[in-house]
């Protein structure tokens, strides 16, 4: 299972780069959500994939390991708070630039006007 | 030994008392430095009365007691005798500097910035521990910076100070880094071991690092050749801070290192070449330029560097004598230097100007201020009787002693007639001559409270030099024994020692300097089509430009502004580092064989391959982005799917809930956003797309790498303790509340800050929806059947939450997961009822709910310290309770309240806040048709 579970983790990897270098917000926003679950995975792995052996004390039971999890947890909260803080720097990104691409504006052909090229100091 | 402590704080906690009263009642910002400073002196007697000196007396609290640093100050001679110098002078300064400040001037900022000053330079010399050492020195150029530029509106003030800081800042580096290595060297940051590790450091081969590293902090402060030129610039200073700083206080502070790092770094080949080398240069070029300069702070500033070179040469020597001719000359110097300086105040605050070429003849009408300035000056020159002769008496024996040839001994007398000669131009030509016509004639005596502190500086000159050995014979023992870590070696302060070659050389010094003041106008002219021309400014303002440059050049290279390469870089160099990383460690075998694999399953497999195929399915399809949306909450809700599968029941609730509000916020913020994403040239999706694979592959092979090899985990400790020190049965919700509370505690305020960033970033947002207009009309927007379900279905989930929130500490469940599962009932229910008021008023609550919850939070941590605990520490206790039965309640549960109340207030207050977009539109359509809507 694990050599499976760690496809899983390159897919979902794979998916999140290619998408965090889109030119639009949107498609990085997914890509960092994605991004986020296989680190939170990868985080999860690493105290190995046990069944049926929550960590919650019974008598006579086997427990897996609590420590990723307790780490995981915090992790997907934060990864939460961070989702919803960078889709709303998108929407306001839009409002004061009237553009959702990651620049501000787009560097596509259509538009040969870059005002980036050469920064002020 | 408090008072140690409390010596060095007072300063600092004195100062914005300084600042408030001071702008309020403009005598009060003098009178609480000079009280202070008084205080400060008292404290310092308190330390050193009974302490017996001979050995340091040194008082520290642990500070990161895991790396053995410790917050520690020591009394020994050598910092008693700087400490002394700093408050007995600095009491002088501020009773001068109330007079010469003008009334423009803001005495509030003058003297707080002199009480930060102060209590830096007591840090530094009470100092146990380097790196507190390091750190206030830093202060130190801090604060010299806001006192240089005192005078903001000045160009050469801000020049002047900038210039200052640059180049002490850049030695306070240095000097960080060769503390940091002689720390490692000798495995301590005290100073009492660091002190006796002397044969250690010198046998290092990071020795010669160490001491340059060192003495490039040394040499920036005390304006030590090649770094000498912010001295000179810096005098754009009130004159009250170049007596202080400049001559006293600061500029010594680099000697003081010198001397307390001597039984270190001394005794070796480099230290006298470097030294002595840099000491005598700048002994030379000192002298000789202070006589060509025409104003009198230059002229002054000029020769400040030439006797912190001559004690910097001393202290090259390297010998016990050296040291106690230095340390006796740098007290000596700060006396008529200070005394000095303050006489070149009153005669600019009196005639307006500093120009010697136009004052003259000053002795008519300030008689008392002219004598003074002679028995100062006079000290300055080495005249017999006063203190300047007897320290330079011994710094010539010392010159004969360590040189083999003549050309050290003539060198030395070159500069001592220098020293001679700026002398005389200082007095001969204020106060005597002829004065330029125009100059006013209306001038006179300063205010007396001017004149005390040079008056008394100057009687001090004339004490020492009458009976040294009484005076100073006991603070020189008691100093030269702690610089050397050593018995003081014998010596004599006297008067007369007989006609030997000191003398001689000091009778040639003399009458040589009166030779070079009478032919200084040849030699001023020389000087001024030759060496004048040269300016240290120059390669220092090339240096800088060049620096400037560079960084420009470099960032615009790699900086154009575009994300996107910017992005792609950052991964790839990443990637590549860490590929470096995994090579350059010994050859294991990457993959292992771990007893504990999982045994296969196919549903599980099924499900992971659907996931896969998922996530590559929204890379393709991202355009299309509703669509895309609702796949990516596909694979999360397969990420919580395969927590239930391996035992994580927490993470499948948290996953779950957080999948559910991360996906109503996204689809709140599509609207806003285009529905669909505009193509991108074919050969960066490209390259992006194979970055993207190399970096997944990578990340495959990572994880089975460490999923496939056997480890040991310290799960064991929270298991066997949850119960018994945690009081709940769930380890995974004790660790959170309790074992690891205060990583818990912090990363809730990362939420709650998270939010209210969002409620900032949305503040007056103007925004129009992109998504196409509602097929169903705003009426219908709200399906009763919705409503009905809504208002069935929320007191089961607000009990549901509660039930969650209560059971956490010992089954599945907590604050979080009921944090988000009482947003998502709000929001079904703003979105049931799509009533922008409800968002309003939900908002406002949800910034109470925060605080509550971190106050909460931070409640129990703290209630904790008073009941004599560690922060966070849980105490629990087993309750009987009628119908539910037997339950442990602890402490945590407050704590987990606090985070349910966070997190709970941080989702509402996101959701509402772009939920109440909408309501500042013309047109307000509601969130449940763009729910509906199809793609």
């Amino acid at each position: 299972m694990a050599i499976l579970f760690a496809l899983l983790i390159g897919v979902l990897t794979t998916a999140g780069v290619y998408l965090s270098l889109r030119a639009q917000t949107f498609p990085v926003v997914m890509g960092l959500t994605l991004l986020s679950y296989a680190v939170n995975l990868f985080l999860f792995g690493t105290g190995r994939m046990a069944s049926n052996a929550a960590a919650v004390i019974e008598p006579h039971a086997t427990y897996t390991d609590p420590l990723p999890q307790a780490l995981v947890l915090t992790a997907i909260v934060i990864a939460f708070a961070m989702t919803a803080f960078v889709i709303v720097l998108a929407l306001k990104t839009r409002a004061e630039l009237g553009s959702d691409h990651v620049d501000g504006a787009s560097d596509a052909p259509t538009h040969p006007a870059e005002p980036h090229k050469k920064p002020t100091c | 030994m408090n008072s140690l402590i409390a010596l060095v704080l007072l300063p600092f906690f004195s100062a914005p008392f300084a600042a408030w009263f001071g702008a309020r009642v403009r005598p009060a910002a003098a009178g609480i430095a000079f009280f202070i400073t008084l205080a400060c002196l008292l404290l310092l007697g308190i330390s050193a009365w009974g302490a017996d000196l001979s050995h340091a007396q040194v008082v520290s609290f642990s500070w990161i007691p895991l790396i053995g640093l410790d917050f520690a100050f020591r009394l020994d001679g050598l910092s008693l005798l700087f400490s002394g110098i700093i408050l007995i002078i600095g009491l002088l300064i501020i009773v001068y500097a109330q007079y010469y400040l003008a009334p423009k001037d803001s005495p509030a900022r003058f003297f707080a910035s002199l009480l930060l000053f102060m209590g830096a330079m007591l840090g530094i010399v009470l100092s146990e521990n380097l790196i507190q050492l390091v750190i206030f020195w830093e202060l130190t150029s801090l604060s010299s910076f806001l006192l240089i530029s005192f005078w903001q509106h000045r160009q050469d003030a801000r020049t002047g100070a900038r210039m200052a800081l640059t180049l002490t800042g850049f030695g306070g580096l240095a000097l960080l880094g060769g503390v940091l290595l002689l720390g490692h060297v000798v495995g301590s940051f005290n100073l009492s071991v660091v002190l006796n590790a002397g044969d250690v450091v010198r046998a290092s081969p990071l020795y010669l690092p160490i001491l340059i590293l060192i003495l490039l902090g040394v040499f920036t402060k005390s304006a030590q050749f090649p770094f000498h030129f912010w001295l000179p610039n810096a005098m754009a200073a009130p004159t009250p801070v170049s007596a202080y700083l400049h001559s006293a206080t600061m500029v010594k502070a680099g000697i003081f290192l010198l001397a307390r790092f001597f039984p270190v770094l001394s005794g070796t080949e480099a230290w006298v070449i470097l030294v002595g080398g840099a000491g005598l240069i700048t002994f030379l070029l000192g002298a000789t330029t202070a006589l060509f300069k025409h104003d009198l702070k230059g002229l002054l500033a000029y020769s400040t560097l030439s006797h912190l070179g001559l004690i910097t040469l001393l202290m090259g020597f390297g010998t016990p004598l050296a040291m106690v001719a230095g340390l006796f000359h740098l007290i000596n110097h700060a006396t008529f230097k200070a005394a000095l300086f303050m006489v070149a105040g009153i005669v600019d605050h009196e005639t307006g100007t500093r120009d010697m070429r136009r004052l003259g003849g000053l002795a008519r009408h300030m008689p008392r201020t002219a004598l003074l300035a002679i028995i100062a000056a006079s000290a300055m020159a080495g005249v017999p009787l006063l203190n300047g002769f007897l320290s330079k008496e011994l710094f010539f024996t010392e010159a004969l002693d360590a040189s083999t040839g003549w050309v050290l001994p003539l060198l030395v007398t070159l500069g001592a007639g220098f020293s001679v000669a700026y002398s005389i131009r200082f007095i001969h030509d204020t106060f005597f001559g002829e004065p330029s016509p125009d100059l006013p004639t209306n001038i006179h005596e300063p205010p007396l409270m001017m004149r005390v502190p040079v008056l008394i500086l100057v009687v001090t000159c004339l004490a020492v030099g009458l009976a040294p050995a009484l005076l100073m014979g006991g603070i020189l023992n008691l100093s030269v024994s702690a610089a050397l870590n050593a018995p003081a070696p014998a010596f004599s302060l006297a008067l007369w020692h007989g006609f030997n070659a000191p003398l001689m050389m000091s009778i040639i010094a003399l009458l040589g300097g009166l030779l070079v003041y009478l032919t200084r106008r040849p030699l001023t002219h020389g000087y001024e089509r030759t060496l004048g021309r040269l300016n240290a400014k120059t390669p220092y303002n090339f240096v800088l430009r060049a620096l400037q440059l560079g960084s420009e050049t470099l960032t615009q290279a790699f900086d154009q502004g575009r994300l996107q390469p910017m992005a792609f870089w950052t991964l790839a160099i990443t990637f590549g580092a860490g590929l470096i990383g995994f090579a350059s460690v010994p050859a294991a075998p990457l993959f292992g064989l771990d007893p504990r694999a999982t045994p296969f399953d196919g549903i599980t497999a099924t499900g992971m391959i659907l996931m896969m195929s998922l996530a590559m399915g929204i890379a393709f399809i991202h355009a299309q982005r509703l669509l895309a949306l609702l796949v990516l909450s596909g694979v999360g809700l397969g990420v919580s799917l395969l927590f239930v599968r391996y035992s994580a029941p927490d993470l499948a609730l948290t996953q779950l809930s957080v999948e559910v509000v991360t996906l109503i916020l996204m689809l709140l913020a599509l609207r806003y956003l285009p529905q669909q994403s505009t193509p991108e040239r074919a050969k960066r999706v490209g390259f992006d797309a194979l970055l993207a694979g190399i970096i997944g592959a990578g990340a495959a092979i990572l994880t089975y790498a460490m999923m496939s090899r056997d480890f040991a985990s310290i799960a064991g400790y929270f298991l066997e303790n949850s119960l018994s020190q945690g009081g709940g049965h769930n380890v995974v919700n004790v660790i959170l509340v309790d074992f690891r509370g205060y990583d818990t505690f912090g990363e809730i305020s990362v939420l709650a800050l998270a939010a209210l960033g969002i409620y900032a970033l949305l503040q007056n947002i103007k925004l129009s929806p992109l998504a196409p207009p509602p097929i169903t009309n705003a009426r219908l927007a709200h399906p009763i059947l919705l409503q009905t379900a809504t208002h069935l279905l929320l007191p089961m989930t607000l009990l549901f939450g509660a039930y969650i929130l209560l059971r956490g500490h010992n089954a599945p469940g907590g604050g979080f997961i009921a944090g988000l599962i009482f947003a998502s009932a709000a929001m079904m229910q703003l979105i049931a009822q799509g009533q922008p008021l409800d968002g309003r008023a939900l908002s406002s609550k949800a910034h109470s709910a925060l605080a509550l919850g971190l106050l909460l939070a931070l409640g129990t941590g703290l209630a904790s310290i008073a009941l004599g605990y560690p922060f966070l520490t849980s105490t629990f206790t087993h309750l009987n309770l009628p119908v539910i039965g037997g339950v442990e309640i602890a402490s945590a549960m407050m704590f987990d309240l606090g985070v349910f109340f966070v997190v709970m207030g941080a989702s509402i207050l996101m959701l509402t806040r772009i939920v109440q977009i909408q309501a500042h539109e013309p047109h307000t359509a509601s969130v449940t048709t763009h729910l509906k809507e199809p793609n």
